[in-house]
């Protein structure tokens, strides 16, 4: 039975008009164009993004993540190359971060080692984002056995405190930039996995996803157009304060030893070979873990405007 | 109740039965060839050694039986407390555990109790601050925290605190002094992030219709936050410490190994370093061990705490 | 008592007297601040209730909050005074109005069931307040908690002085937050929306009880309130706000049979059970014979609780009766209302009729097709006859979808229309909802709560069905906004012949709609028939009881 076409529409005009006057007068003359959503829904968002604090994070990031990339661009100095006449120089103009006991420049070598840290870091994110969102997925929206059994998994993984967890694998698999990558993603997946499910199980419950399934939605219908794209905001905060908690990681591991071999640089080898200096040239081991510092402070405070802007 | 308090004890050996065995698979499955590793480890090269001195090494590694009986015999043997025997050192697994464990025991305890005081007193204070500004500042502080490594915190610690004032040492195991700089760098993270989680429950809290109630009786600020506040805000918390139990025992790896303390974090990274096996399976079970009963211990607790979930819900 | 009343009495006899109030709410960003208060007056006599009535964005609540000093934290006092017993508080410092709340003005708050701190008992909660007095000694605290707690009408005050909030129903807490307000002896209390939370019966007793303590105690009484019926029945005076001021205030037969303004007029038409002299007679409909299209048949429901895992968890599992053996119909073209307070099961039986729950007896057919025996799959293509419009317009609706993309979902889903044709439909499914074609490019969030639901009305008659379930649709509109949607399903229902089951704890809105009612009282039919006769002419005491208490009866009009 579809419905019949109006003539002409009726207004109610004995109680308040509706809440906006201008719609008695387009009556039956008005004809809109249907527009795509995409740009209404990210222009507020655009508009809260021009924060100074984040401004100046994501350009930092955004530097991490250049100097990671294409490093040559962005050091004087060959990170590689000795020189005994300025070993263990403090930081001045000339070597921004001062000199190592080779007489290379710090500067030039952090720079160098963001790109093996910023490597597993993404690497381990990845593992993790994959992994843990797939398993929240179907643990959330299938529910039942298929749940219960998931999260015994992830309640298994979370006893297993997280460096430890990555250590078992190094012992495993062996040491270096891709090992540690694995096993850090390891550790931070069960993190996405609940997180996940608990959004996902959050939206299945709303009115507009029942609505849709009254509606004659597939269920597959439903968690692609609903259910995914609504859950997604919690996860995408996470993603960001892990690649933090990753980078951390690494470093954790690499300093340990378990990195990448020397003379690959490392932030977390370049603080721990400058521990052997530290007390007459402290700022070897304390600057590389300030640029450590900064970089995840930075990723913390988007993360946390991301999440404002989801609320 | 007592079918409470029981399931829930059986659902934390399940779970340690389940990262015992995630360990082991990790440990012993995972790498290609277990064999190579477990000899490396002990010093011996593999390619010296003859078809019958490899079938020995296979014997007396217990790899000859295959994979599941090689894992229920370390199982029973872990049961038992008998983690084998280390590859490098040469003595049973346990009585080095039983060596280092008292120290990391001191390092955890004190930082975890250090946590919750910093944690709690920090956000209780900056959340009854009446400046807007400067609370929002504040507010900055444990993001801040949280985004330092350990490693690194406990090396900035020892610069200013033991190379520079000269209040402290920087290194050591015997005594009270000794203690104090590891475990505050180690409550570090975790204090930063019950700080995060105890403002933003303090604020959801204070927007409560109850508080309202509270306040118009005539309470003060202060009154209320403490009296009705307080309660309701940090009793969430018990089960975030029972989950940071983890991270605690990951730091201590890095700050014993900064400070050059005896225990099981350092413990784990010789052995790690050497790939002695029984000895990283035996730190990582014992771990998860920790971890499982603390957080068993904060189940059973807090259902006395929480008088929501203690009585059944009764309507008159 | 009277005579305490009138040995309070000061030279001034009011108890609150504000001139020219103005308050504001400032924001963050370096936008203008909003006046939400515009130069209002008023004031309170000693042993005065007055009644605040406004729709939400009044400003009835900051004007209440002012009064005790509880604005927001971005809210000021712009200009204008308030004075309370004497005293201006118009900018009092914290300390000072520590002084006042609780002793010269105290708060009942709104909702009952979070007002209260869970994690403490309730003997202490009201113990608190008797302890700010400071008149008595420590020792004398519990036995003067047990008194308050009798006297707001509490069984057993000793054990329930030991039990926190989660153990008491509704109405106890709300009574338990009465205790707390008097155990300050106050001077004013204020109500703010004493009933929204609470079932109709129960508004009334404990109304009725408060009403009795105000009066024997003398104290002035301030209802904030949304509702006309309350306001016209426990108000001395009433003013009526809207958008910050004070549009009409007298007493409340004055307001309601002979109203001044313009806004005033409008609530009381859009409240029918007001708008006549004497009682819920509405012109109901007729309900004539034709073709059936819906029948629930003996259909029960019960729900196995689940275990407690606390402490004390013993036992079989207790099992809870939501529906016995509910039957009725529903006719092609006519509305069918399910009328019932909480627990009543009447949200469980729509949720069988649509397929979301099994009925663990009976049987519900359309078209002489049994819908509980079918599985998902096969309800699917039912799916285009049978539709749903939800509770909450808050959620009804995809906050990422526009409204066209929301309102052609089940176009989509079925894969009926595509492109042009897709579109047209759209429009065509606004217009029928009464709403600018405009409003098809527009996020939820840009939409108001009436405008969402008109869309989840719109989207629910995409398919075209012939049979609309509505759960409680209008109860989390304003009362003006009520009316429009239910003057909009009269229409659409005339038009398109379109037959509804609607499910209502409100007796004047269904009356304004239903051909034939059903009443369900904790999971039974208590009774059931034309609408006229339930409204006119109630064979049950139930019936009669809902009837006599929505609120709005008690004053004789003009």
């Amino acid at each position: 039975m579809e419905p019949k076409p109006l003539s002409a529409p009726i207004w109610n005009s004995s109680l308040h008009p509706p809440a906006r006057p201008t719609s008695a007068a387009n009556a039956g003359v008005d004809d809109v164009e249907i527009r795509s959503v995409l740009l209404a829904r990210w222009a507020g968002a655009a508009r809260s993004l021009r924060r100074p604090g984040f401004v100046l994070a994501a350009c930092f990031i955004v530097f991490v993540l250049l100097a990671a990339a294409v490093p040559e661009w962005l050091r004087r100095y060959d990170p590689y190359a000795t020189s005994v006449s300025e070993k263990l120089l403090a930081p001045s103009f000339r070597h921004w971060f001062g000199t190592d006991q080779l007489g290379r420049d710090l500067y030039a070598r952090v720079i160098c080692g963001s790109t093996l840290s910023v490597e597993a870091a993404l690497a381990a994110v990845g593992i993790a984002l994959v992994g843990g969102v797939s398993l929240g997925v179907l643990s959330g929206f299938v529910g039942g056995k298929v749940d219960a059994l998931i999260m015994r998994g992830v309640d298994v993984l979370l006893a297993l405190p997280a460096l430890l967890l990555s250590l078992a694998i190094i012992t495993a698999i062996g040491f270096g930039t891709m090992p540690v990558a694995i096993a850090v993603g390891m550790g931070i997946l069960p993190g996405f996995a609940r997180t996940t499910r608990a959004e996902v199980l959050r939206v299945k419950t709303l009115p507009y996803v029942e609505a849709a399934r009254l509606g004659g939605a597939s269920a597959g219908r439903t968690l692609l157009t609903h259910v995914l794209p609504n859950s997604w905001g919690p996860v995408a905060v996470l993603a960001t304060l892990d690649f933090g908690v990753a980078i951390v990681a690494a470093a954790g591991l690499s300093f340990l030893g378990f990195g990448a071999a020397p003379p690959a640089a490392e932030w977390g080898t370049l603080i721990a070979s400058g521990r052997n200096f530290q007390m007459t040239a402290p700022w070897l081991s304390l600057l590389p873990g300030l640029f450590v510092v900064a970089t995840v402070f930075g990723l913390n405070h988007i993360a946390r405007t991301m999440e404002e802007l989801w609320r | 109740m007592t079918r409470y308090i029981l399931g829930r004890i059986a659902q934390a050996f399940l779970v340690l039965w389940g990262a015992y065995t995630v360990a082991y698979l990790i440990l012993y499955l995972l790498p290609s060839d277990s064999l190579t590793i477990l000899l490396t480890a002990s010093g011996v090269e593999i390619d010296t050694l003859s078809k019958t001195d490899l079938a020995k090494a296979r014997h007396y590694y217990g790899l000859e039986h295959g994979a599941l009986d090689q894992y229920l015999r370390l199982l029973w043997g872990a049961l038992h407390g008998d983690f084998g025997v280390s590859l490098t050192k040469g003595v049973s697994v346990s009585s080095l555990l039983a060596q280092r464990f008292p120290h990391t025991l001191a390092l955890a305890a004190s930082a975890v109790t250090l946590s919750i005081l910093e944690g709690l007193g920090f956000a209780y204070l900056v959340a009854a601050l009446r400046w807007v500004r400067i609370r929002q500042a504040l507010q900055r502080l444990p993001a801040l925290a949280s985004s330092v490594p350990v490693f690194w915190s406990g090396l900035l610690a020892i610069q200013i605190f033991a190379f520079g004032l000269g209040w402290l040492p920087s290194s050591g195991n015997e005594g009270f002094a000794a203690l104090v700089l590891p475990a505050w760098t180690l409550s570090l993270p975790s204090a930063a992030i019950y700080a995060q989680v105890l403002l933003r429950k303090f604020s959801d809290v204070w927007k409560e219709p109850y508080i309202t109630t509270a306040r118009a009786k005539g309470l003060s600020r202060a009154q209320t936050q403490w009296r009705h506040a307080l309660r309701n805000a940090a009793l969430p918390m018990l089960t975030l410490v029972g989950l940071q139990v983890g991270n605690t025992v990951s730091g201590a790896v890095l700050v014993e190994t900064v400070f050059g303390r005896v225990g099981l974090g350092r413990l784990a990274q010789e052995a790690v370093l050497r790939q002695d096996v029984p000895v990283v399976l035996a730190v990582v079970a014992v771990s998860a061990a920790v971890f499982v009963l603390v957080n068993l211990l904060v189940d059973l607790l807090y259902p006395m705490l929480d008088p929501r979930i203690a009585r059944a819900q009764r309507v008159g | 008592m009277a005579l305490t009343a009138a040995l309070r009495a000061s030279s001034s006899d009011a108890i609150v007297e504000v001139r020219d109030l103005a308050v504001d709410y400032h924001s963050h960003s370096s936008a203008a601040p909003v006046r939400a208060v515009r130069g209002i007056s008023l004031s309170i006599a000693r042993g005065e209730s007055v009644a605040i009535v406004g729709e939400s964005g009044s400003g009835k609540s900051t004007l209440a909050h002012s009064l005790i000093g509880l604005l927001a934290d971005n809210a000021r006092v712009a200009s204008g005074s308030i004075s309370i017993d004497g005293q201006d508080v118009t900018h009092a410092s914290e300390a000072r109005w520590g002084q006042v709340r609780g002793r010269s003005v105290a708060l009942v708050p709104q909702d009952p069931m979070v007002g209260l701190n869970p994690t403490m008992r309730i003997g202490p909660q009201i113990a608190e307040a008797i302890a700010r007095l400071g008149e008595t000694p420590a020792r004398s605290h519990d036995a003067q908690v047990l008194a308050l707690l009798d006297q707001v009408g509490l069984d057993q005050p000793a054990r329930r002085a030991r039990q926190y909030p989660h153990e008491l129903s509704g109405g106890m807490r709300q009574r338990v937050l009465i205790a707390i307000a008097l155990a300050g002896r106050p001077q004013l209390i204020i109500a703010d929306e004493p009933t929204s939370a609470l079932d109709v019966t129960l508004q009334r007793k404990i109304l009725d009880h408060l009403e009795r303590l105000v009066k024997d105690q003398g104290i002035s009484l301030l209802i904030v309130t949304h509702d006309l019926g309350v306001a016209a029945d426990r108000a001395d005076r009433m003013l009526v706000m809207q958008s910050g001021q004070i549009v009409e205030q007298g007493p409340p037969a004055q307001i309601l049979g002979a109203p001044c303004h313009d806004y005033t007029q409008a609530l009381l038409a859009a409240a029918p059970a007001l708008a006549v002299a004497g009682g819920l007679s509405v012109a109901t409909r007729d309900a004539p014979p034709a073709k059936e299209i819906l029948r629930f048949e003996a259909v029960s429901k019960d729900f196995a609780l689940p275990t407690s895992t606390a402490w004390f968890g013993r036992g079989p599992r207790e099992r809870l009766s939501a529906l016995e053996s509910v039957s009725f119909s529903a006719r092609v073209g006519q509305t069918v209302a399910i009328v019932g307070e909480s627990g009543s099961g009447k949200t469980t039986a729509l949720r069988i009729a649509l397929g979301l729950e099994k009925p663990s007896s009976g049987r519900v057919l359309f078209e002489e097709r049994d819908l509980t025996r079918l599985d998902g799959h096969e309800f699917r293509p039912l799916r285009r006859r049978i539709q749903l419009v939800q509770q909450n317009p808050y959620a009804a609706l995809d906050p990422r979808y526009s409204v066209f993309d929301s309102v052609v979902e089940p176009l989509r889903s079925f894969g009926l229309l595509k492109g042009k044709a897709l579109e047209s439909a759209a429009k065509r499914l606004i217009d029928q909802v009464r709403l600018p074609r405009a409003v098809l490019n527009r996020l939820p969030r840009e939409l108001s709560g009436g405008q969402r639901q008109r869309v989840a009305i719109a989207r629910a008659l995409a398919l075209g069905p012939e049979l609309l379930f509505l759960d409680e649709p209008v109860s989390a509109l304003d009362v003006s906004v009520q009316a429009q949607l239910l003057e909009l399903l009269d229409v659409l229902q005339r038009e398109l012949g379109v037959s509804y089951v609607f499910v209502s704890h409100d007796l004047s809105v269904v009356a304004a709609i239903a051909h034939w009612v059903v009443v369900l009282r904790q999971g039974r039919v208590v009774e059931q028939g034309p609408a006229a006769q339930v409204f006119g002419n109630s064979g049950s005491d139930y019936t009669r009881e809902l009837l006599q208490a929505v609120p709005g009866h008690r004053r004789p009009r003009l």
